[in-house]
């Protein structure tokens, strides 16, 4: 448990240390959800277009 | 050349070779990070001058190398595009922004919170601080520039000229330290008669640029197979309202006679 503290407290720079990763684990979680919901998004709009040939299909495409 | 790029780099052909790549390149990336946060965070020693601080460093230095590595990318794919005329390289080169401008962002973010320890200031107007934060908004431009036309075609030229012009920041950027007299010490890893940095902290990063690497091929591969639908999507879309205008003439013109 001791041990435990003294690496969360990054010796009295816990404050940047965690933050820091924090913020690159964020950013680019997020980068990589945004394109994935994107290109599923993206690949139903085709599949309904290429399904009904006369039908408009959902407008998801820029999700 | 260009016949031999049109007909090896066919969105098909992507799309297979991407399909191949992705399992691995995304495998590689958690395994990477996995292993380089352990050595970033476990099992490597705290600096002597910096302490424990020194380990925002792993997360820092690879992000804004890839800062300039995907914008050197993304200004040859334009470069490509704008030649060859090839619309993967405008594919490509539109899918690298998003990703290139996250990178400077953590780059800028991360230097912030090592800076406030370190020299006692969140930002300070240092020449590689100020050419780093240019580099950010020449992605924003770029990204804005490109949907700022009607006719994407129109949107992708003018966007493909900005990202080629900018680049000329890449050599400042490199060099800033050494040009001016900046806060932000010298570059360790490329220079000439090797790397300055010890041992026990070399791991540790070179794992982390490596895991940043295998990201940026996998987010890169998705965007692109993502663009490339969205293009399908565009293209039948466009071909049924050409269908459907004409249909429409034709019932007119009938009309008309009758």
């Amino acid at each position: 448990m001791d041990s435990l503290m003294v690496f969360l407290g990054m010796g009295g720079y816990a404050a940047y240390v965690w933050p820091a990763l924090a913020v690159a684990a964020v950013v680019m979680i997020a980068l990589l959800a945004q394109t994935l919901r994107s290109l599923r998004a993206r690949e139903a709009t085709l599949a309904a277009l290429k399904e009904e040939p006369r039908g408009g299909g959902p407008a998801a495409e820029d999700a | 050349m260009k016949r031999v790029m049109h007909r090896f780099a066919t969105p098909a052909q992507f799309l297979r070779l991407s399909a191949a790549i992705l399992p691995w390149s995304a495998g590689l990336t958690v395994v990477l990070f996995a292993v380089g946060l352990y050595l970033a965070l476990i099992g490597s020693p705290p600096d002597y001058q910096q302490g424990e601080s020194v380990r925002i460093m792993y997360v820092h230095v690879p992000a804004a190398w890839m800062a300039v590595f995907v914008y050197a990318v993304m200004a040859a794919a334009s470069a490509v595009a704008l030649i060859w005329r090839h619309p993967l390289a405008y594919v490509a080169a539109r899918a690298s922004a998003p990703i290139g401008a996250c990178f400077t962002f953590i780059a800028l973010a991360t230097g912030s919170l090592w800076g406030k320890p370190m020299w006692g200031a969140w930002w300070v107007w240092d020449a590689r601080l100020t050419s780093v934060l240019i580099l950010f908004f020449l992605y924003l431009g770029y990204i804005a520039l490109m949907n700022a036309f009607e006719d994407q075609t129109r949107g992708e030229r003018a966007a493909a000229i900005l990202a080629l012009a900018g680049a000329v920041n890449l050599p400042i950027i490199h060099w800033s330290v050494e040009w001016w007299n900046t806060l932000h010490q010298p570059a360790s890893m490329a220079r000439l008669g090797g790397p300055t940095i010890h041992g026990s902290l070399l791991a540790p990063l070179m794992v982390m640029a490596l895991a940043f690497g295998a990201y940026f091929v996998t987010v890169l591969l998705l965007r692109i197979r993502s663009e490339l639908v969205a293009r399908k999507v565009r293209a039948i879309r466009l071909v049924r309202v050409q269908a459907a205008e004409e249909a429409r003439l034709t019932r007119q013109a009938r009309h008309a006679e009758a």
